[in-house]
């Protein structure tokens, strides 16, 4: 303790006074790895995870892969409008969903919501948004308007919407309170108070959330087609399921092309636009 | 002291608790129009609490306050909105928009002001030129007119305090409540806010109340003092009556004498 040279010679001599009791987190740790250890061990077991066999047999993956080394161009241009389609999907897609998004996640943020009644009712609808998936509801639509895009774009919409307005209403409910109070205060309406106070917020976040969701419905869209939801996801699943190993390779090959393409142009976009 | 002309705020018994943590002890005081009202005291003293018991942001626990006529626990909805428009707020951290541009910022004020289909225009930030021509107007009062297009966020602090005063002078409110507006600023910004809001003041007959947590600015700049110490009312009257005794019953033991008593508070940065 006389070693203290400086500024901490300043400091009192004497005994070292004792800090408050606090518990160790080592034990507490140790617990939950060892928890978590359990969880995935038993996880493991339900799922007949087998790292071996994959090792041993990984030869039959390459067998099956040598049939998509020869992809055909015989239906190319079927294949590229249906791409098309399957962009215009998630386009329309994206659209429906902010226009869901917007009046339930203002709702559902707890800083804005004009009755916890309305809070907890907006949180509900989009919790059971999310947790249908687009499968389920593209299966739902497509027995209302039919086999097609627009029931895949209507099932999109609604997936996205509540997820949007999941991120929307959490956004929200990380906004500068003064910056409202002050709108507020001179005494704006609600709508006024919402645009001046919390959209010039919310903008940029809720921009990058609407472009990050949207490359995710492109991805979505090339595959809702299995179940009938139009776009490049039928053929995917007819070529494969049939064995019809040229044509498939045709169509991932154009999948992967078109999502990559959509990334390049909506990091673009946010970078103009954020 | 003005006994003729009807108070513009008065606050009878008002008291009010957070929890159990009493904020406010029966404070009754009445304040009349054109008055330039500093409110003192230690931080935790209740000054905050009662600013915005008075902007209606809080409802009193007990007591009432009457603005004019009316009682601001009945206020609700629209009646609400309207007597928020005749009640222009400052705030310590300046509370712009700070995305938005400073002229954005300043037609805020003049959104209470929109009748009819133009209410809606103004949620698309449309306005119209006459409005446009009156934020520009207000920035010119305060200086900062040369700033108009910039966003607020690129403003330093002084310069947005003055945007928020051009802000409440295009609400073109009847009081101004000032929460510690010039806590945040250095001494040389702090006196041009309290400059302007003062001429604003005795210019256009305005009622400012503040809180303040240097007795000079008080001293300086108020018609009449309000101490609070630990949320009761303890003293009420002109600056000249602020004794060194008053303020060590304000603030406690160590008052802060930053100006020796008889010198002109700020005589060092008059001279700079």
């Amino acid at each position: 303790m006389s070693l203290a040279t400086g500024a901490l010679a300043g400091l009192g001599a004497g005994p070292v006074p004792a800090a408050p009791p606090h518990a160790s987190p080592l034990r507490r740790n140790l617990l939950a790895l060892l928890g978590a250890a359990i969880l995935f061990a038993v996880a493991a077991r339900i799922i007949e995870l087998r790292p071996l066999e994959l090792i041993r047999d990984a030869g039959n993956i390459g067998q099956f892969l040598k049939g998509y080394l020869r992809p055909s161009f015989a239906n190319v241009p079927e294949y590229a409008w249906q791409c098309v389609v399957t962009v215009c999907i998630a386009l329309w897609g994206t659209l429906l969903a902010v226009t869901v998004s917007v009046p339930l996640g203002l709702l559902g943020a707890r800083n804005l919501a004009p009755h916890p009644i309305v809070y907890m009712a907006a949180r509900r609808v989009m919790d059971v948004l999310r947790a249908v998936n687009e499968f389920v509801f593209a299966l739902m639509f497509v027995t209302a308007v039919g086999l097609g895009p627009f029931a895949g774009m209507l099932a999109l919409g609604l997936h996205t919407g509540g997820v949007l307005g999941k991120l929307l209403s959490e956004t929200v409910e990380a906004i500068d309170p003064g910056q409202l109070e002050a709108v507020t205060a001179v005494g704006a309406s609600r709508a006024h108070a919402i645009a001046f106070g919390v959209v010039p917020q919310v903008m940029p976040n809720f921009l990058s959330y609407i472009l990050l969701r949207f490359e995710s419905d492109i991805r979505s869209a090339s595959v809702i087609g299995m179940v009938g939801g139009g776009g490049i996801g039928f053929y995917l699943w007819d070529t494969i399921r049939a064995f019809n190993d040229r044509e498939a390779a045709t169509v991932i090959l154009l999948i992967v092309a078109m999502v990559m393409c959509v990334d390049v142009v909506s990091s673009r976009v946010r970078r103009a636009a954020i | 002291m003005r006994s003729i002309v009807s108070p513009v705020i008065s606050m009878d018994r008002v008291a009010k608790n957070f929890l159990s943590k009493r904020a406010l002890d029966h404070v009754s005081a009445t304040i009349h129009p054109g008055q330039f009202v500093a409110i003192i005291g230690r931080s935790g003293a209740g000054k905050t609490t009662l600013l915005r018991c008075l902007a209606r942001a809080l409802t009193v626990g007990s007591g009432a306050i009457h603005f004019g006529d009316v009682d601001l626990a009945t206020l609700a909805g629209r009646a609400l909105r309207e007597h928020r428009a005749q009640v222009g707020m400052i705030y310590q951290q300046f509370n712009l928009v700070r995305r938005l541009r400073v002229l954005d910022n300043v037609l805020v004020g003049r959104l209470p002001h929109q009748t009819g289909w133009r209410r809606w225009a103004a949620v698309a930030r449309w306005f119209a030129p006459a409005e446009r021509a009156i934020a520009l107007r207000c920035l010119a009062h305060v200086g900062m007119v040369d700033r108009v297009w910039q966003r607020a966020d690129t403003l330093s602090g002084g310069e947005q305090q003055r945007v928020a005063i051009a802000r409440i002078l295009a609400q073109d409110p009847r009081v101004i409540l000032a929460d510690e507006p010039v806590a945040s600023l250095d001494v040389l910004n702090g006196r041009m806010v309290m400059d302007t809001l003062r001429r604003i003041a005795s210019g256009a007959g305005l009622t400012v109340v503040a809180t303040l947590h240097h007795v000079d600015y008080a001293r300086a700049y108020a018609d009449r003092v309000l101490g609070l110490r630990a949320g009761a009312l303890v003293f009420n009257g002109p600056p000249s009556e602020l004794s060194d005794a008053m303020l060590v019953d304000i603030f406690g033991e160590y008052p802060p004498p930053l100006v020796a008593a008889g010198a002109a508070p700020f005589s060092d940065v008059a001279a700079a």
